[in-house]
């Protein structure tokens, strides 16, 4: 038995050191452990993976587990009883309707911007230049159902822009979206600058201009009846600190 | 028949196992909101998906038929190498996950998929986000069931009518047309139902080969979904229409297909 006290004390200090240096990384004391469940916004995927890494390795006794899916669908799955710790949000519409069904514990939190652009193939094979490019005939358009943040911005962006367009289909987030392009089933959609530069070489962006471009703002919450509250205020701090916005950053995401 | 005790162990589980079935449905009628269901049934959203769905459904089982029972002849008489692999193949969609099949799907038929570029360029025909792709998502899906029911009943059917009327000179089409076909009717009959309520359900190949959109690829089961996010209350009403009329299929297949109780 005795034997065994100095190398549970090494284990001990070691776990402790790792849990420091992570700790300064993401710049809060590592004393959490538990596990957490985020509720993300399909167009959060990569960088709230990256965000979901890098906080882990801070604290290494949290579980993490992120469900990423369109808005709506996440705010279906949380008023229907799903776990949710933290929910990110990809419009404020969506975040004032879980606050106002009394779902949501504490206020909300913006913490990234983000702005429309017409996704299409390498090579922008149909030579599409802007959201008017997207009524000519023989161009396959599709976009996002109107209950997703994207699909109500692109619909916001087409209005302002003047132009007609009726689209192939309406899937249900942006990244079934961008899935279709690269898949070469259409030739244009509407989605996020983050999309399409997680996307890489598969696909190319058409900018939107400022003028008829729409700002999407992105708020984070922590969930009523959370039992992790700790854990999911820790990530939200960690989220909008300097570290966590230049992750955002990184992925393409403007400033809160 | 004698009576029998059910031992308590299996009595509770059973109980267990049934609850699990009904409890769902009894909370799909207890929250249906009945006094705006006229009107969520109503609405021109539904009733345009209503209308697609059974375009849809209805053309696959067409299709399932024409395609579906020479296949099933071939299944039950014809004795070949590989016939068992070929049959494991071709139902397989009944064990698969409906959207993988919808991905295969694509990667066959989509604008860039094997025949699907060939039909594109030679043709200018493209299935993905057309009706004509609701209809082969749910053919694909629904088809195997067509083809099992119909097998087992031309395996089971009495082979010496078939004979009797070659002895007499018939040719084989015409003992196909005028013997087999009227004599396997109630599996046909059975098969073409099952076949269509499984249509009528298809959702996760529809949506990722077919996409969404209302009237052109947004049947019920999509339409079903995407109100749960909208309009939870209409999602249910709709719910509960998809359930009625699969429970009235199953009441009706009970003797054919299911044995009576």
């Amino acid at each position: 038995m005795l034997m065994r006290v100095p190398s549970l004390v090494a284990i001990a200090l070691v776990v402790a050191a790792c849990g420091s240096t992570g700790g300064t990384a993401a710049g809060s004391p590592a004393s959490l452990n538990g596990s957490m469940n985020i509720f993300a916004a399909a167009s959060l995927t990569d960088s709230f993976n990256a965000l979901g890494k890098s906080f882990h390795q801070a604290h290494p006794s949290v579980a993490l587990f992120i469900n990423f899916a369109g808005t709506p669908t996440l705010v279906t799955q949380i008023e229907q009883g799903a776990q949710a710790d933290v929910f990110a949000s990809a419009d404020t519409a969506n975040m004032d309707k879980l606050n106002a069904d009394g779902f949501t514990a504490g206020s909300s939190q913006v913490f990234a911007h983000n702005k429309l652009e017409i996704v299409v193939a390498p090579g922008n094979p149909k030579g599409i230049n802007g959201l008017a490019d997207l009524a000519k005939p023989g161009v396959i358009y599709i976009t996002e159902g109107s209950s997703v943040p994207a699909g109500k911005y692109a619909l916001q962006a087409l209005a302002t822009a003047g132009v007609k367009v009726t689209p192939k289909s309406l899937e249900t987030d942006v990244k079934s979206v961008v899935a279709k392009i690269e898949l070469g089933e259409a030739d244009a959609g509407i989605v996020y600058t983050t999309d399409v530069r997680a996307a890489g070489s598969n696909v190319q962006g058409v900018q939107v201009p400022d003028v008829v471009n729409v700002i999407a703002t992105y708020p984070v919450v922590t969930v009523k009846g959370s039992k992790n509250l700790d854990i999911a205020h820790a990530f939200i701090t960690y989220v909008v600190s300097a570290d966590g916005q230049s992750t955002l950053a990184s992925f393409g995401f403007q400033h809160a | 028949m004698r009576r029998e005790r059910a031992p308590l162990a299996i009595g509770v589980l059973a109980t267990v196992g049934a609850a699990f079935f009904i409890v769902p449905l009894v909370g799909l009628i207890v929250r249906t909101p009945w006094h705006d269901a006229v009107q969520s049934l109503t609405s021109a959203d539904t009733l345009e998906a209503l209308k697609l769905s059974l375009e849809a459904s209805l053309s696959a089982t067409a299709l399932a038929l024409v395609l579906g029972v020479p296949l099933a002849w071939i299944y039950a008489r014809v004795e070949f190498p590989g016939r068992t692999v070929l049959r494991a193949l071709t139902t397989l969609p009944m064990v698969l996950p409906p959207v993988v099949g919808g991905i295969a799907l694509l990667l066959a038929f989509g604008r860039r998929g094997l025949l699907g570029s060939w039909l594109d360029s030679t043709f200018g025909i493209t299935l993905p986000f057309t009706t004509a792709g609701v209809v082969m998502a749910e053919t694909f899906v629904a088809m195997p069931f067509l083809v099992l029911t119909v097998e087992a009943g031309l395996r089971s059917m009495d082979r010496r009518y078939e004979e009797a009327a070659r002895a007499l000179g018939a040719r084989r089409w015409t003992i196909f047309t005028r013997v087999t076909l009227p004599l396997i009717a109630p599996s046909l009959f059975a098969g073409a139902v099952l076949c269509w309520a499984r249509a009528l359900g298809e959702f996760g190949a529809t949506i990722t080969f077919a996409g969404n959109f209302p009237g052109v690829t947004q049947t019920m089961p999509l339409a079903v979904y995407l109100l749960l996010q909208t309009n939870p209350e209409s999602s249910f009403v709709l719910s509960l229409v998809l359930l009625a009329v699969s429970l009235l299929v199953l009441i009706g297949l009970r003797n054919r297909w299911l044995g009576s109780a």
